[in-house]
């Protein structure tokens, strides 16, 4: 009970202020039947040590001290010291929302750089605090298309991350607005132009791409903007990848970007939390879901941030509002501008050339199942053995290979999806050739 | 400060009728319960509208409210100005930041609307 | 001024990009293992971008400089009693961190093979099987990315479950005291909005529910205690009727701090419930988030739990993808994970009580230590957190949100503002159990100190806060004129000025 700061005697001090003679007392209108009449059947409490003990010991289970070739969404990539110095400061991370600006600019201020250099990083006018994460942004991505165009269908391209497409079912469904899938091109790994013409309607909301797409491709955005816009549809743009985008060119046709920030500077956790990221074009500001911080002035003049913009959210609107969506993921967001400061504009375009550099090492002299460019994923044809059998090789060498990609998509059964970041070093990567050749 | 020749709601919009159109905004009652207004949201003109149903919003910092259309008929104008300068609701709602004029589809409506004598009782002025 | 303030450096701060200059580097990459690719050559010049215009360079010494000194603008838990009401503010202990950051868990990957991830697993079972004991439910979701978000897996599968039996409905009925949250979560679900009074001592009336409650009412959206920080004496018997009714009941658990330990929403007839673990598990609100809405569900509705569940076979955790009936997935991959269970391993059973306990104790205490100032609008026991109203200071034109801003300056952060809205000019107050005595008798004479400063100069309070570094903002020219990004031309403009 260490996180308990009052005594027995304070206790009693208290309880003779309320003129109670014990604690149970405070509780003594619940009726009966609805009191739990014995412990909770939870262990009693440990000490500090036993539960880094515990937590080391389930750790030391999983795969630590292995190399890894999985990216598919999540990637390891380096976490620069100064992220954990930053976001450990308590200021941060026990501060609340910062709904009373005088006393929380330290958070306001940190929320419009991240804003700014969102904006930056994708070629939108105005980006929000942060999304859950990549998966959920999509749907709100799509609401909001919905709610800007007025119509209902939406076109996902089979190409978006599966486990996304997969968020974006569940909440369409119970809105009863349909999702139609647009296939890809089985040589090149990218969109099905052709087909994405053939689907384009009138009663098209968004077209959604990913690029680099789940297969590790890059899109053709202006092309799939091109054609949205011509049937009065909005492009919106998903990337998994973040540090893509210190090299690629952004998609300043998209009408909304989203994408997972987890690449800059958070752990791959697991699997979250995450954050996820929403820009958009300067008229969309109102449909935007999601926490603004805005600049403005105090009383006295100086510069001031503040929350903003929130007659959109549901604290106000309630029923009517644009989202439920509530919480920001304020403190990876954080990291995430932490470590873009760290690198900078120098230095995130030559870490995402690094990760360019070690993928097309990887991907030279192996049999690539498709030719579109690709960033630091790709997928290719085991020849090895069965992408499981390759795998399981791998795993004795401590090596963690790729996705098997059958899991998703039946048609690439016989295909891994490996992805090479700064953090892979030539020998493991030589290994994995080896076992896929 | 509410002319006699208006008409108002009971959801604080008022409505000045010349010829077949009426110019329609909020009561400066409206105004000062809502605080600074920050944005008003307005329909496109053309817009077919029905009395007593939603036409837009005005918003102030923490709370939004909607517009009721006074009579029904189709938006022949909105007040453009208001979208750079919506402070103008603070300052002038019955005159310079009226919201949209309505080209009358029931004139007879204008019957069903409140004098500016019995608003003002029913704000309790 | 009595209590915890006093001056103290502040120092000014620029933007990172006003701070930025050509060249500077704060990053030094290792030397490249395997040869360079020319970017334009494998991605093609037309996918290539030239420069992330305006981006920042700043050096290693400036970062720290710079988010250190901005984080001494911000109130955290760390430096005093954070009163929000409705939001949980305890202490975040430390030890969570660093078992998040275990290598073996944080650098683990959603995909990698089950044999190398059964640590995570265990956590996230176990986890489940303590939030299930203290609910009192049968089975729990870690997918859910947030309280909000956990509501809605929770309204998606009252969805599932009420079309299984053949009809959704079209309505729930939420209590006027309800967070935001759950009409905009009705709405997403695609449910209308039934909205349900309260009776004159701020809980449910039973009378008003059985009226509404008909055949087109899927699901009553409850929140136990209520945002006044009232138990529900009632609950059984109001879930007792919705489920007559053939509806079900969803509990918003933003309050379970004030049960755990004590009554189990699973004992008192709740179907499917949220959780947030930000709240009463004690992780960090970080200015913001990440949150994290673990839902609970009673064995009918298990199968409508989001995809993938967590399943044991043969000694050995996997992931189970089939399952027909799920709502689907709410979020990618599975969920947040470890440090909850840390919180809860850290008290233990007994401990966990007697947080709740204390948790009572703060909040009746601050209330009895603030009757004499503030009006007190529904006299009904409080739990967890008391609310007042502004009342006798608003017929001085002093309002709640004033009352809030000139806190500040006693080194407090404020309560909530005018929430719930079923208090006109409402205060209301949460402390939490992590507080001492101390650390309240001084939030009770500051406030006490307020309410006498509102009688003698109520003035003076209307322009509070004095002693902070930036004074009252401006939020109607922030929302009027967004500016929503920094751009290169207006720091031009503004250095011209």
């Amino acid at each position: 009970m260490r996180y308990l700061p009052k005594s027995d005697t304070e206790r009693r001090q208290m309880l003779d202020a309320l003129g109670l003679d014990s604690l149970e007392q405070l509780y003594s209108h619940l009726p009966q039947d609805v009191l739990l009449n014995r412990p909770l059947n939870l262990p009693a409490g440990k000490s500090e040590y036993e539960i880094v003990d515990y937590f080391r010991a389930r750790g030391d289970e999983n795969a630590a001290g292995y190399a890894s070739f999985l990216g598919a969404g999540v990637y390891h990539h380096y976490r620069p010291v100064m992220v954990d110095v930053v976001v450990s400061r308590g200021e941060f991370l026990t501060s609340y929302t910062p709904y009373q600006a005088e006393i929380a600019q330290g958070t306001l201020t940190t929320i419009f750089e991240f804003q700014t250099m969102i904006c930056q990083l994708t070629g939108m006018d105005v980006a929000n605090a942060s999304m859950y994460d990549g998966s959920t942004a999509v749907p709100e991505a799509a609401m909001m298309a919905r709610r800007i165009t007025g119509r209902d269908k939406v076109l996902a391209a089979k190409t978006v991350h599966p486990e996304y497409r997969m968020v974006l079912d569940t909440y369409s469904r119970y809105e009863g607005a349909p999702v139609a899938e647009i296939g890809y091109d089985s040589e090149s790994g990218t969109l099905d132009f052709a087909g994405l013409e053939k689907q384009l309607d009138e009663q098209t909301a968004a077209v959604i791409i990913q690029s680099p797409n789940f297969l590790g491709s890059i899109e053709d955005w202006r092309k799939a903007a091109a054609l949205a816009h011509k049937k009065g549809a909005l492009l919106v743009y998903v990337f998994t990848e973040a540090v893509s985008l210190g090299l690629l060119e952004p998609p300043r046709d998209a009408d909304i970007v989203v994408g997972e920030l987890q690449s800059f500077a958070h752990p791959p956790s697991y699997g979250g939390p995450f954050a996820g990221i929403m820009a958009t074009k300067e008229r969309f500001i109102r449909q935007l879901p999601g926490r603004l911080a805005g600049e403005t002035k105090d009383s006295n003049g100086n510069r001031a941030f503040c929350l903003t913009l929130s007659t959109r959210e549901q604290h106000i609107r309630r029923e009517k509002a644009t989202s439920n969506i509530c919480t920001n993921q304020a403190l990876i967001a954080l990291m995430a501008t932490v470590f873009l400061s760290v690198y900078g504009k120098q230095g995130l375009r030559e870490l995402a050339g690094q990760n360019l550099s070690k993928a097309h090492y990887l991907g030279g002299g192996v049999k690539r199942r498709f030719s579109a460019p690709f960033f630091n994923e790709f997928a290719v044809k085991t020849n090895g053995g069965s992408p499981d059998e390759v795998n399981a090789e791998l795993l004795k060498r401590k090596i963690i290979g790729g996705l098997p990609l059958g899991r998703f998509y039946p048609e690439l059964s016989d295909c891994l999806l490996l992805c090479a970041t700064e953090m892979s070093k030539r020998e493991q990567m030589d290994a994995v050739k080896k076992a896929i050749a | 400060m509410y002319p006699e020749n208006f008409h108002y709601t009971k959801e604080h919009e008022w409505v000045r009728v010349d010829g077949d159109t009426a110019t329609m905004g909020i009561t400066d009652h409206a105004q000062k319960e809502l605080g600074d207004i920050v944005y008003v949201d307005l329909p496109k003109t053309g817009t077919a509208v029905e009395q007593g149903k939603t036409i837009g919003s005005v918003e102030s910092v923490k709370a939004v409210s909607d517009i009721y259309s006074p009579v029904s008929g189709e938006v022949v104008e909105i007040n453009e100005a208001l979208a750079a300068a919506p402070e103008k609701l603070n300052e002038d709602p019955h005159g310079e930041a009226w919201l949209v004029k309505i080209r009358l589809g029931s004139p007879e409506e204008i019957t069903s609307l409140l004098s500016a004598a019995e608003y003002l009782s029913y704000i309790g002025e | 001024m009595p209590g915890k303030v006093r001056s103290h450096i502040n120092q000014n701060e620029p933007l990172l990009f006003e701070r930025s200059s050509p060249g500077k580097k704060g990053y030094q990459l290792p030397e490249l293992d395997v040869p360079a690719v020319d970017a334009a050559a494998a991605l093609g010049a037309a996918n290539t971008r030239e420069e992330i215009e305006d981006f920042p360079e700043v050096s290693e010494v400036e970062v720290i400089r710079h988010f250190s000194r901005l984080s001494t603008w911000n109130y955290g838990i760390d430096l005093g009693l954070f009163p929000l009401g409705s939001c949980t503010m305890k202490y975040n202990p430390r030890v969570n961190e660093l078992v998040a950051r275990t290598e073996g868990l944080a650098w683990a990957h959603p995909y990698q093979p089950a044999e190398v991830a059964q640590g995570a697993m265990e956590v996230m079972a176990q986890l489940e099987s303590a939030l299930a004991e203290i609910t009192g439910m049968d089975a729990v979701t870690l997918e859910p990315a947030a309280g909000a978000h956990g509501e809605l897996t929770g309204v998606l599968m009252i969805r599932a479950l009420l079309e299984s039996r053949g009809n959704p409905r079209k309505k729930v009925i939420i209590p006027d005291s309800a967070h935001g949250t759950n009409p905009a979560t009705a709405a997403i679900a695609g449910y209308g909005v039934a909205n349900l009074k309260s009776n004159d001592k701020g809980v449910i009336d039973l009378e008003a529910l059985s009226r509404i409650a008909n055949e087109d009412i899927a699901a009553l959206m409850v929140t136990n205690p209520n945002t006044l920080g009232v138990f529900e004496e009632e609950i059984a018997k109001v879930t007792g009727l919705m489920h007559s009714r053939g509806a079900l009941v969803y509990m918003d658990g933003a309050n379970m701090n004030a049960l755990v330990g004590i009554t189990r929403p699973g004992d008192f007839g709740i179907d499917v419930m949220h959780l947030n673990l930000h709240k009463t598990f004690s992780t960090p609100h970080g200015g913001g988030g990440p949150g994290a809405g673990a839902v609970a569900v009673k064995s009918h509705m298990e199968p409508f739990l989001p995809a993938p569940r967590l399943t044991r076979v043969n000694g050995m955790w996997n992931w189970n993808w089939d399952r027909p009936r799920s709502i689907g997935k709410v979020r990618a991959f599975y969920g947040n994970f470890g440090v909850a269970l840390a919180y809860i391993m850290a008290h233990g059973a007994p401990g966990l009580r007697q947080a709740t306990l204390d948790a009572l104790l703060n909040a009746n205490y601050i209330r009895k230590g603030l009757e004499p100032y503030y009006d007190l609008p529904y006299q009904s026991p409080s739990m967890h957190e008391c609310v007042f109203s502004d009342e006798r200071q608003a017929k001085l034109g002093v309002r709640t949100m004033d009352i809030a801003k000139r806190l500040i300056d006693y080194g407090f952060h404020p309560y909530t503002v005018a929430f719930p809205l079923i208090v006109h000019g409402a205060l209301m107050i949460e402390p939490t159990e992590t507080e001492g005595k101390q650390e309240l008798d001084l939030f009770i004479e500051a406030m006490a100190s307020i309410a006498k400063e509102v009688e003698t100069d109520p003035q003076f309070v209307l322009k509070a806060p004095y002693d902070t570094r930036t004074s009252r903002v401006d939020e109607v020219t922030a929302a009027r004129k967004p500016i929503l990004r920094w751009k290169r031309e207006a720091a031009v403009s503004q250095a011209a000025d």
